[in-house]
């Protein structure tokens, strides 16, 4: 891309293969066990594998968990 | 900070010239440094005049064109010592999986797993001081890169540094989150207070960061070096935060490391996918300084763990 082109639509969502889901902005997440915890950060990590101990955040345990169990 | 205690005889002579406001650094420019620890306390200070400087120390000094030699040699002997270190090729296949895998493969003795099951307290707060050489000025390298990228590469690294920064709030600069530990544990939390106590592979680690930083030409390394760096950091700051608090260290520090586990969890990505991921799509040709940066990353911290544990273990 050309720094004077327009670049594609940013996301809000960004679902990072085999790890969290980034999320933008300020949000209200809700973990599997029915707590709830808002953003505070620019760019959040949501766990999708399942396996943080920092529900409902990534903490990075996606990355030594056996590859069939990814997300 | 007043500037370092020399350790040889080109940092004696480099201190001593900048100390006095000498009008020349000639003496300087004819010795050679006496050892690799010399060289880079050297350059370390010369660094330091671009950050925050020294209080017995002129700022004119900054852009002083005979330092500027200086530190231009001491910077090619460093720089082509790092590029034979790293004897690895730049993986091929999809860029973010190879990086992530890059990484994953390496493998290098872990101070974090030390700390977190072994290490005494007064272990532990040796590694704090030593630490703090790079936390107190934490991101501070990789801003240098911010106005020689691509606009997208930009906008990206301005997403991760805002957070590093503390999104505008001073209370949450990581840095700050840093020295608030510090103080809490009884250590001294300004600015280079421990840079007298630091061994080589400290002074090349962050010497490493501002040679990335402060050269337009080492941007993909500086970029690399930043993924590497937040690849390795949440499950050793969940390990560190544990060791921490069994070892019954205030909370201020081992907040410091929770924030890390959440933030670097996000920043791995954002480094990555966004940052590192942008910059080889608009600049292919810097993949494989890319990746010099992430090998350099992993392979000066292994230096340092691999000396402070030996020293340990003695
Ligand atoms: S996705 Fe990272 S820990 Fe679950
Ligand atoms: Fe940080
Ligand atoms: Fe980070």
């Amino acid at each position: 891309m050309i720094d004077g082109d327009a670049a594609p639509q940013q996301p809000d969502i960004i679902l990072c293969p085999g790890g969290p889901m980034l999320l933008r902005g300020d949000h209200v997440v809700q973990s599997p066990d029915g707590t709830s915890a808002r953003t505070t950060r620019p760019v959040s990590a949501v766990c999708r594998c399942g396996k943080s101990a920092s529900q409902p955040w990534c903490d990075g345990t996606h990355k030594v968990i056996p590859r069939k169990d990814l997300p | 900070m007043l500037i370092p205690k020399g350790r040889g005889a080109l940092s004696d002579t480099v201190f001593e010239l900048m100390r006095t406001d000498a009008s020349s650094f000639a003496p300087a420019l004819r010795t050679l440094a006496d050892h690799d620890e010399d060289l880079h306390i050297t350059l370390w200070a010369l660094y330091e005049l671009h950050y925050r400087g020294f209080e017995d120390v002129s700022d004119d000094l900054e852009w002083h064109p005979e330092l500027m030699d200086l530190r231009r040699s001491l910077e090619n002997t460093f720089e082509q010592t790092l590029r034979d270190r790293c004897d690895e090729s730049a993986p091929e296949g999809d860029f973010a999986e190879a990086m992530f895998a890059a990484v994953a493969d390496h493998d290098g003795p872990s101070l974090a797993a030390f700390i977190h099951r072994e290490a005494t307290a007064e272990q532990a707060l040796e590694l704090l001081r030593m630490r703090s050489i790079y936390h107190l000025k934490e991101s501070d390298p990789t801003t240098w890169v911010i106005p020689r990228l691509p606009n997208t590469t930009k906008a990206a690294l301005m997403e991760l540094q805002f957070d590093e920064y503390g999104c505008g709030d001073p209370n949450r600069l990581h840095a700050g989150l840093f020295a608030r530990g510090m103080n809490r544990s009884g250590l001294r939390s300004e600015y280079g207070a421990y840079i007298d106590d630091v061994p080589l592979e400290v002074l090349e680690q962050n010497n490493a960061m501002s040679l990335f930083g402060l050269h337009r030409r080492l941007r993909g390394a500086a970029l690399g070096h930043l993924a590497a760096f937040e690849i390795t950091s949440s499950i050793p700051s969940r390990k560190m935060a544990q060791g921490l608090s069994r070892l019954g260290l205030p909370a201020e520090m081992i907040g410091y490391y929770d924030e890390h586990v959440e933030a670097d969890a996000v920043h791995e990505q954002l480094a990555v996918r966004t940052i590192c991921g942008s910059l080889v799509e608009e600049e292919p040709g810097l993949r494989d300084d890319i990746f010099f940066g992430v090998f350099s990353c992993l392979d000066l911290e292994d230096r340092f763990a691999n000396r402070l544990l030996a020293e340990w273990a003695a």
